[in-house]
C-alpha cells in the first residue's frame, strides 16, 4: 500500500507514535526522523501530549459506585424489555420498489426547484421537536412502544386519520414511543426510533393541504431532516448529522407510509 | 453473570476514564457512563458473543454529542468553544495545561484523540465508533495534536471548525 521510496508522510508519523505503523515501515520512519529534526520534535511533542493525557486521566482508583451496579440498572429499566415484543406487533410488510422520487433528496445534484409550500413550517416544527426530545434519557416519549397499539389509536384519533408507525427493524431501529404535539396546521404526531448504539430518529407528521412532493432534504445546525407530503399528510423524518443514514431511514419510512390511504374522519 | 454482562462490567473503569477526559467533569462523566450502561443493557438480547468494547465507546460518544447539542441550544450556557459547560463553568486557573488544551478542541477531535491515546483503540475502531472513514480519524488526530501543541507552545490559535 505504501510506496517504499516515497517520503514519510505526516499520517505515517502519527501511525508511528500510535503503534499503527506497518512493521516494514518502522525503519524508514526512524531513518527519516534521524535526518529531519523538525519532524523529530513534532513526534516528541505528540508523545509528551500522550504522557500528559495519561498522567491526568489515566487511572480511576476508586471502586465503581453502586449506581453502576448492573442488576440495579436492569431492574430500573425492566419495562424496556417489553418493547421488542411490542414493536413486533406493529409489523408491516416491506414491499414494492420505491419510486424514483426518493432519489431527489439524496442525489448530490443541487435542487433547482423552490421549496414546496408547507415544507418550511413542518420542517421547522419537526426539527424543534426532534432537538428537544432526542436528548431526553428518561422521558423521551409520552407513550412508550410497549403500548404501541394504544399510541397509534390515540394519535390517529387526535390527528383525524389512520396513523401508521413504520416498523424500522430492518434498518436496526426500534420504536421508542411517541407523543402528541402542536403542529403548523393542527395536531401532529411525533414518533421516536432508536438504534442499538443510541442514535435517535424521529418522524413528525400531521394533516396538511400541502401539495404532494418528493423527498426533500434539509439541514439545520447539526440536525438533518427529510420532508415529504402525500395524500393530505405532511411528514418529516429527522436525524442527527449523517445524510446518507438519514436517507436510509426516511426511505424505509416512506415505503411503508406511502402505502397508506388516509381517511377523513374525526 | 452472562458473558455479555461480564464484558460490560469489565469495561466500566475504562468508560469512566474516557468520559472524564471527554467531559472534564467527574459528575457529568458518571452520568454519561450510567446512561451508557442503561442503553447497553437494553440491547442485551441483540448480542451473540460479539465484542462489546467499541460498541460501548460508540454509545458513550453519541450520548455525549447529544448532551453537547442540548447545551448548545441554551444560549446562556453556550460558550464560544464547543458547547461544553465546563469550559465556562470553572475557574480555569485550577486546570492543568493539558486540560485547557483538550478543552479548546472541537468535540470530534477530542474524542478521536482520547480514543486512540487514552483508550488504546485502533484507528479502524475509532472510525467505527465515530462513523467516519479512517482518513477522517487521521485528520482529526492531526488537527488535535497540532492544536494542542500550539496551545502548549503558547500561541493560542483561533478555533477551527473543520471536520
Amino acid at each position: 500500500m505504501i510506496d517504499r521510496s516515497a517520503a514519510v508522510t505526516e499520517d505515517e508519523l502519527h501511525a508511528y507514535v500510535d503503534g499503527e505503523l506497518p512493521a516494514d515501515r518502522i525503519d524508514a520512519v526512524e531513518a527519516w526522523l534521524a535526518s529531519h529534526p523538525e519532524d523529530m520534535a513534532r513526534v516528541a511533542a505528540w508523545r509528551a501530549q500522550i504522557d500528559a493525557i495519561r498522567a491526568r486521566y489515566g487511572a480511576i482508583d476508586e471502586p465503581a459506585p453502586a449506581r453502576f451496579d448492573l442488576s440495579r440498572l436492569t431492574a430500573a429499566e425492566r419495562p424496556w424489555r417489553r418493547i421488542a415484543a411490542a414493536a413486533a406487533v406493529v409489523a408491516f410488510v416491506l414491499g414494492g420498489t420505491l419510486g424514483w422520487t426518493a432519489r431527489d433528496a439524496f442525489s448530490s445534484a443541487p435542487q433547482a426547484t423552490p421549496a414546496p409550500p408547507g415544507f418550511e413550517a413542518f420542517t421547522a416544527e419537526a426539527l424543534e421537536a426532534h432537538n428537544l426530545y432526542v436528548v431526553e434519557v428518561r422521558h423521551p416519549v409520552e407513550v412508550p412502544a410497549a403500548d404501541a397499539d394504544h399510541l397509534v389509536q390515540w394519535l390517529s384519533k387526535r390527528l383525524g386519520y389512520q396513523l401508521k408507525a413504520p416498523n424500522l427493524d430492518s434498518i436496526g431501529l426500534k420504536l421508542v414511543g411517541g407523543r402528541l404535539l402542536p403542529g403548523p396546521t393542527g395536531a401532529a404526531a411525533f414518533l421516536m426510533y432508536e438504534s442499538a448504539s443510541g442514535e435517535r430518529y424521529t418522524i413528525y407528521c400531521g394533516r396538511s393541504s400541502a401539495p404532494e412532493t418528493s423527498l426533500r432534504y434539509s439541514e439545520h445546525r447539526r440536525a438533518t431532516a427529510v420532508y415529504w407530503a402525500a395524500q393530505d399528510v405532511a411528514y418529516v423524518v429527522s436525524g442527527s448529522g449523517d445524510r446518507k443514514q438519514l436517507g436510509k431511514v426516511a426511505t424505509a419510512a416512506y415505503r411503508q407510509l406511502d402505502e397508506q390511504t388516509p381517511q377523513s374522519g374525526g | 453473570m452472562s458473558a455479555f454482562r461480564e464484558s460490560i462490567q469489565a469495561a466500566i473503569p475504562a468508560l469512566r476514564r474516557y468520559a472524564r477526559a471527554l467531559t472534564r467533569d467527574a459528575e457529568t462523566a458518571d452520568d454519561l457512563v450510567q446512561d451508557t450502561l442503561v442503553r447497553a443493557l437494553r440491547s442485551e438480547h441483540l448480542f451473540h458473543g460479539e465484542e462489546t468494547r467499541s460498541w460501548l465507546y460508540t454509545i458513550l460518544t453519541n450520548l455525549n454529542r447529544n448532551r453537547l447539542r442540548a447545551l448548545a441550544r441554551r444560549p446562556a450556557h453556550a460558550p464560544l468553544g464547543d458547547g461544553d459547560a465546563t469550559d465556562m463553568a470553572g475557574p480555569e486557573a485550577g486546570m492543568r495545561d493539558i486540560e485547557r488544551a483538550l478543552a479548546a478542541l472541537v468535540p470530534e477531535q477530542r474524542a478521536a484523540l482520547l480514543l486512540v491515546v487514552l483508550e488504546g483503540l485502533s484507528y479502524r475502531e475509532v472510525a467505527e465508533v465515530q462513523g467516519v472513514p479512517i482518513g477522517t480519524v487521521m485528520s482529526r488526530l492531526a488537527r488535535a495534536r497540532a492544536q494542542i501543541k500550539a496551545y502548549l507552545d503558547g500561541e493560542r490559535v483561533p478555533l477551527r471548525r473543520v471536520k
